[in-house]
């Protein structure tokens, strides 16, 4: 039986460290690759040595796909193709091949160069990583080798982000990556068509939650700036760099657009500014709205958003401020917010969720004074908002990309195991197929039912289906196995092209039948009789006395004992077994007493 | 009378037609028409390939053909047809023989048989397709004809079993459109095609190619639209056809359960699972809904535009639409709607949330979530956030629809269409803007949504403004907050934009008189009066302060203690304020203060009928006196104009009806005035001064008329044939006048033909109305008309004067609505002082900000003129898109106009105007021409080369200053 397996060796059951193992029909892929935000040891990266111990990693595995560019998702690809040793194929789309080494370079300063770490990969190891991906088009089917195909389609989530189709022969496999199923202020939803995939393998960050309409949380969002900004107040906006950061820029400078407002809006430079020129270039990539007004102006190019300069902190007046890093631990944003804590007309919102342990979630907890280095103590006078904007398709999204793909098989990755336990349930209520969510390191094998092609030559197809194409038709021909392929041809081609010799296979049987009457008088009641119930069929009474129903012939001859008894002879070749049989059945049961 | 005459037309037409057919020989066709058939039949036999053939066909379709050589033509066709071998060939004729069979005039029962007959031999799937489409061509222009429609939809069901999608496509097509609609006609014959054709048709609905799917369903729509009953049996297969893997099947077969749910609301279908049973529409509702999440966008907005028009649908069901189950964690979350309402009807005002305010609360039973309900739940709320702004506006345009119908849906879906208001798409947030409007009557707005609402008046939007506006006008606010709230956002909406003026007062004067007892707790805030101090007077001019009083006085009308509250200087401002912005202000009953217009008050009587009779009555005066003294009639006449000048300004539900009948009768006056003249009496020379009186009248007369056809909307046929005999007479008037004063015949010749021309085109379109003007000057022209066509010019004009002269006065029925045409150009205002300066040479734009009343087809016939000091005028014709239109009958242009000038040396005033452009060949009289003439060859139509054309200023001209400064070398 052909299967499936699927091994996390990160994301089963978890979140963080995507990286699951696939092999479908002789081939091995690896999705995703990511790192662990959790751990510093060497669990924040994936354990390699489960693909091989001591071979070449190149050997086993055919390719690496990676959906997106959060480091979750690709943080371990340096580490992996330069350290551990792979030289395949590595697969991603244009923006993610494009910004990925941005944040990995980002990620790799952070531990090298302000936590000291050694044996970490360095700046050329990105490079040269970076130089095995092959970038791919949304839609565009790449064959990896003769067998192997991918095929990107959008996420939405952030730029870039795509699931991926993965196929064999007819056995294929989506994986999703990270996916939204809503759009929003620049990215679009996430689309496949009914690819009816064997295996979907989905995240389920959400697995539990139904979220409200984005609409109430941009209004509430936007409200709030607003107020703060027409009070003369100052906003600061702690976020991450990529992907949230561009959304809430193009809220609020569509909003300032709108209003005609002339408060500054701020942006902390840095690796955004870089990033930014990234997003201008991939309009394709974006929703409907930024594409179609992009001849006009480029959303991405900011009229009201300017490069901020640790000087404006200080500046009279309202301002709206974005500063990284997004939890408020360290850097610019907690910088700008040791200066305008203490006043109560400022405002600070968190557009995500904090690590406890971070001033971030001190304040979104509600404590007001905070301990800061060299025992000061920072009283928070400011106003505390949080607003959660994130990119992930919720329990209904997920229901309804599924509903979208129609697999025979879903497998739950990236997510809670008990939250997970929900939604398994639900789908297997719903849509009646099978549901798995593995741990890492645990195998899932799913028995596939691939369809075989099987080549039919032309004569024979016509000769043997009739006009009606609607019903299943029984259809007789040689079935040549060669060099991995099928077809179908007519006995007598089949034998032509093997070089054999035609045998033929008779059946032969002998019917008794008690019948007194001469043996022709008998031969005519059974020709009568078959006549009489073989309707569709063409029987004759030929002049030597036999019978032939279509190829099938029935001679009568006398019993050499006993006159009474006639013996009456059937044969047929193999190719008419069925109705030879059935005949032989009709007869054996005797002749119906005629009044003759 | 006009059906007889209609029914002549035809006959006579037919009958030409025959005639052609039979008396013209084919020999004398061919000869007549060298270049058509005969010409094409040459080309054939020359062609040497295929593609040389293909080449002559691709030449001759350009070319239109006759009537008359069409079957000649199809004859020859059909020939070549026989004996071509190339299948591209075979195919370019047989989509030929469609286009010809489509030439208006030629019946194409006569080439029916061959193009049958030709079916029966072709091999290649797309010449057969392309038969079947000509057949099709064929069959709807003999729709009357049942047995052609039976033989041509059994050749289709024939050819259903074509292995090609092309063939089966067009078969089902041709089905669709010819199929028997009427069950007594299929039982009657009793051929193999007469068996039920729904059955059919139903067959393929499960075809191995979606193409075909497609065509299936969309034949079967077809059915329905000639309004065949479909069966409610298709009902489940159709929604097996919504889970199709094809966008186009699915999209098609949403069109058809919609088509299903209206046709039997009320049956009961079994619910897939359980035992239960519910109506058919709720269950197509559902599917429907259902769909509105499809993975194609067509689908969608397919979807969502229908479900506005499922308006029996149980409100159970319709509230489901708009519901989405929060939940995070697995608890039981309220949405921000819910949490909203609560924390107004708690009391406390919306402070900003606390991270973790929306804490989800309760657990909920993990069984009881449905993830992917079957029911219409969320569908709604899935549209509104709809990644394609497309589907968005559907999906508000349904929600308006649906909540049109129910109340209960509209204050439910309320907070959906105020979130709506935030979209990123401008259009989206108008749509949604305009759908609140509409369902206003059902609602009231809760403070926090009234907030959302006003914070929209900030946008730098107009359109989004100017909508906004006009949905504060219409709502209904529940608490006196809610008012001070709103006219805070509207002045600082004024302080922001201060061209939104006109329509901030508008909205306040309907704001006011809305919620006068929510006003009136706050005048004494609103004016800033105090108990013992006296306060400074405002500034008068502060369009703030006016638009606060205007808001105050509209609710004072129906609040007669409010005027207690006002202070001394309030009343004098409101005197002011009422003279000046009367349509603002309206007249309040004040202490110690005469009503000043007692008359026009709406509150003293139901006035309606009094001045309706008034009207009816004077003009009944001037109808009934007919044989008065001259002088008499004039008197009369002039007391008449003038009292209906009045009445129209007193009356503004019936300005347009009296100025109507007073420009009607002012024409009447004048053509009584110029036949009095003395001038007819003498020789004409002598009296130059009366002849440029006469002349000027009749003029007059011709702009007159022209003004009354096309400025006033509801005019009708009745009203138009009276103009143009007016008209007629004017003519009439003018060819006489001409005839005294110049010397010699020759001019006069082509006048009189020209004259005679009219009176007979005036015949040809308004014969039916003839009978009801016996006596006028038409009828006794008509009588004399043999003689006229045959006498000389002179005779002819003394003919005319005779009958113009006894020719009775014609009554003028009244419409029952009738307005005239109005502008008002906002801007520029034309009090400024500052000249406009620009460069000579180069261009300066003029904003143009109007408001049109009652005018058709804006886009088509309102200009823009601009007149220079030197004379020079300029005609701007303003974009089609420039024009607004923010309610029924009313039209606003915003639009630029383009100035330049050469160098002056001073300032100096140019004057801007609108001119309503008229043609009278878009007149309603030619338009019925067209219409009863239809089948005629485009000579027989009326000349369009005749057709005046011109233009009515119907706007104050308004000056602006410009300078046109010299260049700087």
């Amino acid at each position: 039986m052909p299967e499936i397996k699927v091994t996390p060796l990160g994301a089963g059951q978890d979140v963080g460290r995507s990286c699951i193992l696939v092999s479908i029909a002789g081939k091995n892929v690896m999705l995703d690759c990511g790192m662990h935000m959790g751990y510093n040891d060497d669990r924040r990266f994936p354990d390699f040595s489960y693909i091989t111990q001591n071979g070449r990693l190149t050997d086993f595995l055919d390719c690496v796909i990676i959906s997106h560019f959060h480091l979750d998702h690709c943080g371990a690809l340096p580490y992996f193709s330069e350290m551990v040793g792979y030289d395949g194929p590595i697969y991603m789309t244009h923006p993610t091949k494009a910004i990925c080494p941005i944040l990995l370079e980002d990620y790799r300063k952070i531990t090298v160069d302000k936590k000291g770490e050694t044996n970490f990969f360095t700046s050329q190891m990105i490079k040269d990583c970076m130089k095995k991906v092959v970038a791919v088009h949304l839609h565009q089917t790449v064959q990896v080798d003769e067998e192997l195909e991918i095929k990107a389609y959008y996420a939405g989530h952030v730029l870039g982000a795509a699931m991926f189709q993965i196929k064999v022969g007819c056995e294929s496999v989506v994986y999703t990556g990270d996916y939204n199923m809503t759009p929003d202020r620049h990215l679009g939803a996430a689309w496949i068509d009914k690819c009816r995939p064997d295996l979907l393998i989905t995240e389920s960050t959400y697995a539990t939650t139904i979220r409200d309409s984005k609409r109430c949380r941009e209004r509430d969002f936007l409200k709030k700036v607003h107020e703060t900004v027409e009070r003369g107040g100052k906003v600061l906006i702690p976020v991450f760099a990529l992907g949230r950061a561009q959304e809430l820029c193009i809220l609020l400078e569509t909003f300032w657009e709108r209003m005609n407002l002339k408060a500054p809006i701020y942006f902390s430079t840095g690796l955004t500014e870089k990033a930014n020129h990234y997003y201008k270039l991939f309009i394709t990539w974006t929703n409907q709205k930024i594409r179609k007004t992009f001849v006009q102006r480029n959303m991405f190019e900011f009229k009201h958003i300017k490069a901020f300069d640790r000087a404006f902190a200080d500046n009279p007046g309202p301002m709206v401020v974005f500063a990284t890093p997004g939890m408020l631990h360290a850097g610019q944003s907690l910088q700008i917010f040791r200066k305008w804590a203490g006043n109560e007309k400022n405002m600070v919102i968190m557009p995500g969720y904090c690590v406890q342990g971070t001033v971030g979630h001190k304040i979104l907890s509600g404590q007001r004074k905070l301990e800061m280095e060299g025992r000061q103590i920072l009283e928070v006078k400011m106003q505390v908002e949080y607003m959660s904007f994130s990119a992930h398709a919720d329990a209904k999204g997920i229901m309804q990309l599924i509903r979208q793909a129609e697999p025979r098989n879903v497998l739950l990755v990236h997510g809670e195991a008990k939250k997970m336990e929900f939604l398994k349930q639900k789908i297997e209520q719903e849509f009646h197929v099978n549901c798995y969510m593995p741990a890492n390191g645990e195998t899932t094998t799913i028995f596939t039912n691939p369809s075989i092609p099987v080549d039919i030559s032309l004569g024979l197809l016509k000769r043997e289906t009739a006009i009606d194409a609607k019903k299943p038709k029984l259809m007789h021909g040689t079935l040549i196995m060669k060099d991995n392929s099928f077809r179908l041809v007519s006995p007598e081609q089949a034998l032509k092209e093997l070089g054999l010799a035609e045998h033929q296979l008779r059946f032969t049987c002998r019917v008794h039948i008690q019948d007194p009457r001469k043996e022709h008088e008998t031969v005519l009641r059974v020709y009568n009789h078959l006549k009489g119930v073989l309707k569709d069929y063409s029987v004759q009474h030929l002049p030597d006395g036999s019978i032939t129903v279509e190829s099938i012939l029935i001679q009568a001859t006398a019993h050499l004992e006993d006159q009474g008894t006639k013996v009456l002879l059937v044969s047929w070749t193999y190719q008419d077994e069925e109705l030879g049989s059935y005949l032989t059945s009709l007869l054996k049961k005797g002749l119906p007493q005629s009044t003759s | 009378m006009a059906a007889h005459l209609k029914k002549r037309v035809y006959e006579e037409f037919t009958k030409v037609v025959q005639q052609q057919h039979e008396d013209l020989s084919a020999k004398k066709l061919r000869l007549t028409k060298p270049s058509k058939s005969a010409a094409l039949h040459v080309d054939l036999c020359k062609a040497t390939s295929p593609a040389d053939a293909l080449q002559y066909l691709l030449q001759f379709a350009r070319k239109p053909v006759e009537v008359e050589s069409v079957e000649g033509v199809v004859r020859i066709l059909l020939e070549h047809y026989y004996k071509e071998n190339d299948a591209s060939v075979r195919l370019k004729i047989a989509s030929l023989l469609g286009l010809l069979s489509k030439t208006p005039g030629f019946s194409p029962d006569c080439i029916m048989d061959d193009a049958i007959n030709t079916l029966q031999n072709e091999k290649s799937h797309q010449v057969l397709a392309q038969l079947l489409d000509t057949l099709l061509v064929i069959g709807t222009k003999l729709t009357e004809n049942p047995s052609v429609r039976m033989r041509l939809v059994e050749v289709a069901c024939k050819h259903l079993t074509d292995s090609s999608h092309g063939v089966r496509n067009k078969c089902l097509q041709l089905i669709g459109c010819l199929g028997p609609v009427e069950k007594g006609v299929a039982k009657e014959a009793e051929s193999q095609a007469a068996k039920d054709v729904q059955k059919i048709i139903g067959d393929h609905f499960n075809d191995q190619d979606p193409r075909v799917r497609t065509a299936a369903i969309k034949a079967m729509l077809q059915l329905h639209e000639r309004g065949l009953k479909l069966q409610q049996a298709i009902y489940g297969q159709a929604c097996k056809l919504l889970a199709d893997d094809y966008e186009q099947v699915r999209s098609a077969a949403v069109q058809l359960i919609w088509v299903l749910s209206q046709l039997y609301p009320e049956s009961i279908v079994p619910i897939p699972s359980s035992n239960e049973e519910i109506r058919l529409v709720d269950d197509a509702f559902g599917k429907i809904c259902h769909m509105v999440s499809d993975g194609s966008w067509v689908v969608r907005v397919q979807a969502a535009k229908l479900l506005g028009s499922m308006q029996q649908v149980s409100s159970h069901f319709l509230e489901q639409t708009l519901d989405k189950k929060l939940m995070s964690d697995l608890r039981r979350k309220r949405t921000a709607h819910e949490r909203a309402k609560e924390l107004y009807s708690s009391g406390e005002f919306s402070s900003g949330r606390k991270w973790g305010d929306d804490a989800p609360k309760e657990e909920i039973d993990t069984g009881a979530v449905n993830l992917i309900e079957s029911g219409a739940c969320g569908a709604f709320v899935h549209g509104l956030e709809d990644e394609m702004y497309e589907v968005r506006i559907a999906a508000v345009e349904a929600l308006c629809m649906l909540a049109q119908s129910s109340p209960s849906f509209a204050e439910k879906c309320l907070d959906f269409l105020v979130d709506m208001f935030n979209d990123e798409i401008e259009e989206v947030r108008l749509q949604s803007i305009h759908t609140m409007r509409k369902i206003s009557n059902n609602i009231t707005l809760r403070e926090d949504q009234l907030d959302t609402v006003l914070a929209v008046l900030e946008d730098s939007s107009r359109d989004i403004r100017e909508a906004l506006h006009e949905l504060l006008c219409c709502t209904n606010v529940s608490t006196k907050e809610g008012i001070h709230l709103a006219l805070v956002e509207l002045l600082k909406n004024l302080t922001k934009y201060p061209t939104d003026r006109e329509s901030i007062w508008k909205c306040l004067k309907f704001l006011g008189s809305r919620h006068p007892t929510l006003v009136l707790p706050l005048v004494p805030e609103l004016l800033s009066t105090h108990p013992f101090f006296d306060t400074p007077e405002p500034d008068m001019d502060d369009p703030a302060y006016i638009a606060v009083l205007v808001l105050i006085f509209n609710a004072a009308k129906s609040c007669p203690t409010m005027p207690a509250l006002f202070s001394d200087h309030t009343f004098r401002h409101y005197a002011y304020l009422r003279d000046s912005l009367s349509h603002l202000v309206p007249p309040l009953r004040l202490p110690g203060r005469k009503l000043v217009s007692s008359p026009v008050s709406p509150s003293i009587t139901p006035h309606e009928d009094p001045s309706q009779q008034f009207l009816h009555q004077s003009l009944e005066r001037v109808y009934n006196l007919q044989h008065l003294d001259p002088q008499g009639i004039q008197e009369l006449l002039e007391f008449t104009i003038r009292d209906l000048q009045r009445l129209g300004e007193l009356q503004s539900e019936l300005a347009g009806m009296a100025d109507f009948t007073a420009t009607y009768l002012q024409c009447q006056l004048l053509l009584i005035k110029a036949l009095q003249e003395k001038l007819w009496n003498v020789a004409a020379p002598l009296y130059l001064k009366q002849n440029a009186l006469a002349s000027a009248a009749a003029k007059q007369i011709l702009e007159e008329t022209y003004k009354m056809e096309f400025m006033y909307s509801g005019v009708e046929s009745r009203q138009v044939v009276i103009i143009h005999h007016m008209r007629l007479q004017a003519k009439a008037l003018q060819l006489i006048v001409t005839a005294r004063t110049t010397r010699g015949v020759e001019p006069l010749f082509g006048m009189c033909e020209k004259f005679l021309q009219e009176v007979d085109s005036f015949q040809r379109c308004f014969i039916s109305e003839l009978p009801q003007m016996q006596g006028s000057f038409v009828d006794k022209l008509l009588d004399l008309m043999p003689r006229l066509v045959t006498s000389k010019p002179s005779e002819v004009v003394k003919i005319l004067q005779t009958t113009l002269r006894q020719s009775t006065f014609l009554h003028l029925p009244l419409p029952e609505q009738l307005h005239r045409a109005s502008a008002n150009i906002i801007e520029p205002t034309g009090e400024s002082d500052n000249p406009l300066r620009f460069t000579s040479g180069l261009v300066v734009a003029l904003d143009v900000d109007a408001t049109l009343e009652h005018v058709q087809d804006p886009q088509g016939t309102v200009k823009v003129q601009v007149l220079y000091p030197d004379g020079q005028a300029q005609l701007i014709h303003p974009k089609p898109a420039d024009f607004r239109n923010p309610g029924p009958g009313r039209h606003r242009l915003i639009t630029q106009v383009y100035l330049s000038h050469t160098a002056w040396t001073e300032p100096c005033q140019i004057e801007v105007r609108l001119l309503l452009a008229y043609n009278s060949n878009r007149s309603k009289a030619a338009a019925k021409i067209a219409k009863s003439t239809w089948n005629e060859s485009p000579e027989a139509l009326p000349q369009p080369e005749n057709g005046i054309e011109g233009t009515i200023p119907f706007s104050k001209p308004v000056k602006v200053y410009i300078m046109p400064k010299p260049a700087r070398r």
